[in-house]
Formats: structure tokens, sequence, C-alpha cells
């Protein structure tokens, strides 16, 4: 107990410095120019909220209303495909003539950790969206609603900071969003096992030994993935 | 110029995990019987992948921190090897599981753990045939490479521990561990593991030494203007 505990601390001391960190930069105004970006272009946002309503009503014409294993597995696998078209547009919709601008006036780890916040931004909406979604048309197996929220929150952050640094690297590649994905998959596999058997403990009582252990390493991971992002990407903005 | 003895070490510590392997005796175990021998073919292949992956990630590193374009051919190739031991790896495992689970495939999380990293180089390799620009391709794959490797061993390491898994030794299932796996078993494992492991090396530099002279042959201003 004592470990776990002395554990927490130290994962809450790193957040408390990346949020400090957060507050000193321009961090602040280069997430406001996304958002603001986002809200001027509406075509955009709003196509990502029709490709939402589409995907969860195709699954709902084949799928009717599942029994909670079956509707658990279509959410996630849902969120996989709304992560790549929302997050896809953080790195691929700008052109590369501003990145070379932005070189000039800030921090590639500022730039990339604005990029990842942005993201989860986004994407947490549409995900609370394909929520709402799921429970009008699928049905509604939660049990416990704030805990289902929860994890959807954590699963928003680890899919978008994941594909949000491999959306930089497809776009140094000169590719497509269609990169991005065949890169993308593999990796977040293990990280949707771990949120769909989190997710089971909210909508079904079974009983999950071992369930904070792997809500914690799911964490650890979503850190790993940020603090990697902003060490290498660097790397990925020199010309 | 090169020194050869690990060469010839690798062919007598192979040519023994072989012989000995399939000759010496081994403990009786239930359920497992005579197919514990594949533990001198189906482990090393695992602890090959992890030391080539390593090695690649480690040349990686060295590329973003050189530049040198020698260190991503060094990365590329050990990458390469490694998804070949993988591979092997899975197949020996399912022939295996096939005897002993009854069924080649049957979800054990350190099947899907390793066919998730299987899955994570394949795209390795797409992200490296797609790019025709030899410098972005050498930094994007060594980016991508270091990402991945740091993801793929908590993947690795920590999920099968979490979930109770089929393989010797996991959920009270008989298995190699420091009861089980006798001294006899040792004498044959650990230099299997060794020699398979230099087997992968060489096999390695071979393949390093032949894109090194096809990288000098391109980049040489004499040759490719004839």
């Amino acid at each position: 107990m004592g470990l776990k505990k002395k554990f927490l601390l130290f994962v809450s001391g790193i957040c408390l410095y990346l949020c400090c960190r957060m507050f000193q930069g321009n961090l602040l105004s280069l997430i406001r120019k996304d958002i603001l970006i986002e809200w001027r272009q509406k075509h955009t946002l709003f196509g990502v909220l029709l490709y939402v309503g589409c995907t969860v009503f195709v699954v709902y014409t084949m799928s009717g209303q599942p029994d909670t294993r079956v509707w658990n597995a279509l959410f996630w696998i849902t969120q996989l495909f709304v992560a790549t078209n929302a997050v896809a547009k953080s790195f691929l919709q700008e052109p590369q003539a501003r990145f070379r601008y932005y070189f000039t006036i800030v921090k590639p780890s500022t730039f990339m950790m604005a990029k990842m916040i942005y993201s989860t931004i986004l994407l947490l909406a549409m995900s609370l969206v394909s929520l709402l979604l799921f429970n009008v048309l699928l049905g509604n197996p939660i049990i416990q609603t704030g805990l289902f929220v929860l994890i959807t929150a954590i699963g928003s952050i680890s899919l978008s900071v994941v594909f949000t640094f491999l959306s930089a690297i497809a776009a140094r590649a000169n590719q497509n969003a269609a990169l991005m994905a065949i890169l993308g998959f593999p990796l977040v596999t293990p990280m949707l096992m771990m949120l769909s058997q989190l997710a089971i403990k909210a909508i079904a009582p079974v009983y999950q030994p071992g369930w904070g252990n792997l809500a914690m390493v799911l964490l650890l991971l979503d850190l790993l993935v940020v603090a990697l992002g902003i060490i290498l990407f660097p790397f990925l903005w020199q010309e | 110029m090169r020194r050869s003895w690990w060469k010839v070490l690798s062919v007598i510590l192979v040519a023994y995990a072989i012989i000995g392997g399939l000759l010496l005796p081994v403990p009786r175990q239930h359920i497992i019987n005579e197919t514990i021998r594949n533990l001198y073919f189906h482990v090393p292949m695992w602890f090959g992948m992890i030391l080539l992956f390593t090695c690649a990630v480690v040349y990686a590193v060295k590329y973003l921190r050189s530049g040198n374009l020698e260190h991503d051919i060094y990365s590329a190739e050990f990458t390469k090897v490694g998804i070949l031991f993988s591979i092997l790896g899975m197949l020996t495992g399912m022939e295996w599981a096939n005897y002993s689970w009854g069924e080649p495939w049957s979800n054990d999380p350190k099947q899907l753990g390793t066919a998730i990293c299987m899955l994570i180089y394949f795209a390795y390799l797409i992200l490296r045939s797609g790019m025709k620009d030899e410098e972005k391709r050498a930094r994007l794959s060594s980016v991508y490479n270091i990402f991945a490797y740091a993801l793929m061993i908590p993947l690795l390491w920590i999920l099968p521990r979490m979930v109770d898994s089929l393989h010797p030794g996991n959920g009270g299932n008989p298995g190699f561990n420091s009861y089980d796996l006798d001294s006899n078993m040792r004498m044959v494992f650990y230099p299997a593991v060794i020699g398979w492991f230099l087997l992968g090396l060489w096999m390695t530099t071979l393949s390093i030494r032949l894109h090194l002279v096809n990288h000098k042959r391109d980049n040489d201003f004499h040759t490719t203007n004839k």
C-alpha cells in the first residue's frame, strides 16, 4: 500500500509539473488559436460531428440493441474510428509552410503539448456526443454513469495523444491520414483492450480483481506517450 | 579484419542446442511431457527478438544524435531480423500450442501481446517503404522505432502478468521456474539462447554489410554517373 501511495504521489508530481509548464509559456494561446480556427472553419468541425453520427447510426442499423458486452465492444471500436478522423486534422490540416512559421516563434515541446491538449479536448467532445448517441440508439446498459464517463475521458486522452504524435509523423512523411491509421491501429490496440476491460466494470456487475492496477498502467502509458512525444517531436520538426 | 570467433561459437552452440535439445533427458511434467523441448527453440526466439529490437533502438537513438545514415541502416536491419525472429517464435509457439493446448490460437494474453507487437513492427516496415527521401525516411523511422519500442515493452512485460496466462509457469501451470527447470535443462537452455542470438546477430551483420555496400554505391559520384 505504501508503494502505491508513493507511486501516486510521483505521478501527480509529474502532472503538477506539466500544469506549471502549461501556464508559463505560450501554450494557452496556441490551444486558443487551434480552437478558434476550429470554430471559424465550421465545416471541418461539423464534418466530424456528422461522421460520428453516421458511424453510430450504421452500427445501430446493423446491431439494433445488443447485449452489454457487444455494446461495449462496439462503443470502443467507434471511438477508435472517431479518433482517427478527429485527431488526424491536428497536423494534417495545416499547410507545411505554416509549421515553418510556428517553428520560429515557439519551442517544439510547447507546440506538441498544445496540439495534444487541443486534440484531447476535441476528441473528448466527440466521445461524449457518441456516448449520447449510443445511449439513445443502442440502449443504455450503463450502471455507473459517472465511472463510464470518466473512462471515456481517459480513453479520449489515450487515443488522442497517440494519434496526435502519429499524425505529426504522417504529416512529415507527406502522406495522408491513411498512414496515420496504419501506424496507429497496432499501437492503440493494447490501450483499447485495457479501456474496454476497465469499462466493463461500469456496465456489468462483475467482480474484477486488479481493476485499479489496470487503470494505473493505462495512465502511466499515457504519461509515457506524452513524454516521448515531447522528447521526440523536435527531431520530427527539423528540416 | 573482423574477428569471427563468435560466429564459430554461434554454430557450435546452435548445433549443441539442436542435438542436445532433442537427445538429452528432460524432466517429465504433467501435460507438457516431451514438448518441453520446445523451450530450447521457442523461448530463445523471444530473447533474440527483444535483444535485436533493443539493438535497433540503440542505433535509432544514435542516428537521431549523429545524423549518420549508416546508423539508420544498422537500426533498420536489426529491426528486420527481429521481425524474422518474432515470426519464427510465433510459429514454434503455435506448433507447440497445437499439441499442448489443443489449438494453435487460444487468445492467450502473451499470444495477443506478441501479435500486436508484430503488427507494430510491420507498420514500421510500411512507414519505411513509403518514403523515397533517405534523410527523411531515416529520421521518421528512427522516431517511430523509439516510440514503438517504448510502447511495446510495457505491453510485453506488464499486460500478460495482469491476466492469467495458459503458458507454463503461469496461473498454476507447471512451468520452467526454479523448481521445475532442472539443471540438465539449464545446461542446454542458456547455450541455446546465446547461440540463437549470435546467429541472429550474424544474419544482421551480413544484411548490414550488403546494405552498406548498396548505400556507398548509390552515393558514389563515379558509379552513379556511368
